[in-house]
């Protein structure tokens, strides 16, 4: 049977992997949203891969750490979202902040 | 297995920090920079620095972020390009950096027990911080007690940044965003129709605010203390300015008001270290402060933590909303 | 007795890394911002809410398994409240979830 720990060592890399492909749309995505998106789910997935490394050293103390992660996740994406509270939809659309476009890809 | 997590996190960093150069939106770079705080402060957390992991997420995630967003909406959104291809500094950087890699060559192998940093001080503070300071958390005894000037020095420094703040911008200025917003017409200032996020913010401010009194007193056992607590305090109030706007933010707690508040956690803390050399001490010698040294450490440390937490809460706070009061000065 | 949770837990903790991969996929190759935010809350609902529940099996009765019933109870609640919020401003922002982007209109 397979030990915890190797079961542990396999979730943080197959979680390294899904940051890896956060990153790539956070930095291809057409939208500003998509990048938004993109950074939120990384922050989900580090309070994960942190969660897990904790368990994985046997050091439990990473799990104040992961709580906060999640709470300044959640403020930075909302600090975001006030950004583009101001802007009105046709402001979006030729201002620097792109909008989504209808045609993607 | 660590070596590959650090390797992938390194090579992250790489990425981002690439990205961050090349692309000119500046909002974008601002999303990509809390990324790569992220990244950092896993990092920090690989190697076993927790302490700073803590302070690194909720400061360069959270607070600079917000910061940085406020900014950008009192100025351009888009870098300029510069007029002129820098390939002299480009030199000089490069060569400066080669002269640095190749003095590295000669510092000891990280981690090595025989580094000179690890003999002197080092094994002195673990071995007897549990008998002469006492907290199981020896990042805080460091902090607090063995090096407690230098941590005086950092909240001076943070304060400091505070009067600057207050100096450029002033509290007639953040006060003045309410006559600029009616003058402007614009009646409506927070995010009032998102109910579903206003209904889970209302809910989730007062367990933000018990959390930061947790990290603030439980900083003793476990990773936290005066700092990242008084970042998520901030954090809490910052959640309902912008929930609901910068003028009830304001109302809540006005900007003068944080500014005494600062004063007095500076205060606190330099108000310790005059007692103990009235009560004969040296400065900032918390044994005199009671009975017995070892209660006298911890009564210090805990008062000291509180100084460091209440001016850094109403610091961040008030940077904050003297930024955010700059929104609408652009045109 | 500790194998079955050993085992649950890996089951757990598996079934979690599937989601976030396929997630993680779908963040890659789905069409249309709102299509792409669906496929991110797969990932911060149910591949945080198995992973965190395989560490809490592990964890037993203690205090590292009450904070990561908190991180829990915090991701799930923040995270679609975010997804949320950010579709709705997507939505304000001219964004059009158009179900068939190929097709024309």
């Amino acid at each position: 049977m397979i030990s915890i720990t190797s079961i542990y060592a396999g979730a943080c890399l197959a979680l390294l992997a899904i940051m890896g492909v956060t990153i790539t749309r956070a930095i291809l995505g057409p939208s500003a949203f998509d990048r938004v998106m993109a950074v939120n789910m990384f922050g989900t997935k580090t309070v994960l891969l942190l969660s897990l490394l904790g368990f994985l050293s046997g050091r439990p103390d990473f799990l104040d750490i992961s709580l906060v992660y999640a709470l300044v996740n959640f403020l930075s994406t909302i600090a975001i979202l006030r950004f583009f509270e101001g802007r009105t939809p046709a402001a979006t659309d030729n201002d620097t902040a792109d909008a989504p476009s209808t045609t993607e890809e | 297995m660590d070596l590959v997590i650090d390797i992938v996190l390194l090579t992250f960093l790489g990425i981002i920090a690439l990205a961050i150069n090349r692309i000119d939106k500046l909002f974008c770079v601002i999303m990509l920079s809390g990324l790569y705080s992220l990244l950092c402060a896993s990092l920090f957390v690989t190697m076993d620095a927790v302490d700073v992991a803590f302070t690194e997420a909720a400061v360069g995630t959270g607070i600079a972020t917000v910061l940085l967003l406020s900014t950008i909406g009192a100025t351009d959104t888009h870098q300029r390009s510069a007029p002129h291809r820098p390939l002299l500094a480009l030199l000089v950087v490069c060569t400066t950096g080669a002269i640095l890699i190749y003095g590295t060559m000669d510092m000891p192998a990280f981690g090595d027990p025989e580094a000179p940093v690890h003999q002197h001080v080092a094994p002195r503070y673990l071995e007897e911080s549990q008998q002469e300071v006492g907290p199981p958390n020896i990042v805080t005894s460091i902090l607090g007690s063995y090096r407690g000037i230098d941590t005086l020095g950092e909240v001076v420094v943070i304060f400091t940044a505070g009067l600057s703040v207050v100096g450029l911008i002033g509290f007639r200025g953040m006060q003045k965003y309410g006559d600029r917003q009616r003058a402007a017409g614009i009646t409506k200032d927070d995010m009032d129709e998102h109910l579903v996020l206003r209904v889970v913010i209302k809910i989730f401010i007062p367990l933000i605010l018990l959390f930061a009194l947790y990290v603030q007193f439980h900083g003793d056992y476990g990773p936290g203390g005066g700092f990242q607590a008084g970042v998520i305090f901030a954090s809490g109030f910052i959640f309902y300015t912008l929930m609901f706007g910068l003028d009830k933010g304001m109302r809540v707690i006005a900007p003068r008001v944080l500014g005494y508040i600062g004063s007095l956690g500076v205060l606190l803390y330099g108000g310790v270290g005059i007692t103990t050399m009235l009560l004969g001490g040296n400065f900032l010698d918390y044994d005199v402060l009671m009975h017995d040294p070892l209660h006298g450490q911890h009564l210090g440390i805990f008062l000291i933590e509180l100084g460091i937490g209440i001016t850094v809460f109403s610091i961040m706070l008030l940077i904050f909303f003297a930024f955010s009061s700059r929104k609408g000065l652009r045109q | 007795m500790e194998s079955i949770l050993n085992f649950i837990s890996a089951l757990c903790i598996g079934l979690g890394v599937f989601l976030g991969i396929t997630g993680a996929v779908g963040i890659v190759r789905l069409p249309n911002f709102f299509t792409r935010l669906h496929a991110a809350s797969v990932t911060d609902s149910g591949c945080a809410f198995l992973i965190l529940s395989g560490l809490m099996l592990q964890s037993g009765f203690s205090i590292p398994t009450l904070k990561l019933l908190f991180i829990l109870v915090f991701l799930l609640i923040t995270s679609p409240t975010a997804s949320h919020a950010l579709a709705k401003t997507a939505l304000d922002c001219g964004a059009e979830p158009t179900p068939h982007p190929y097709e024309e209109r």
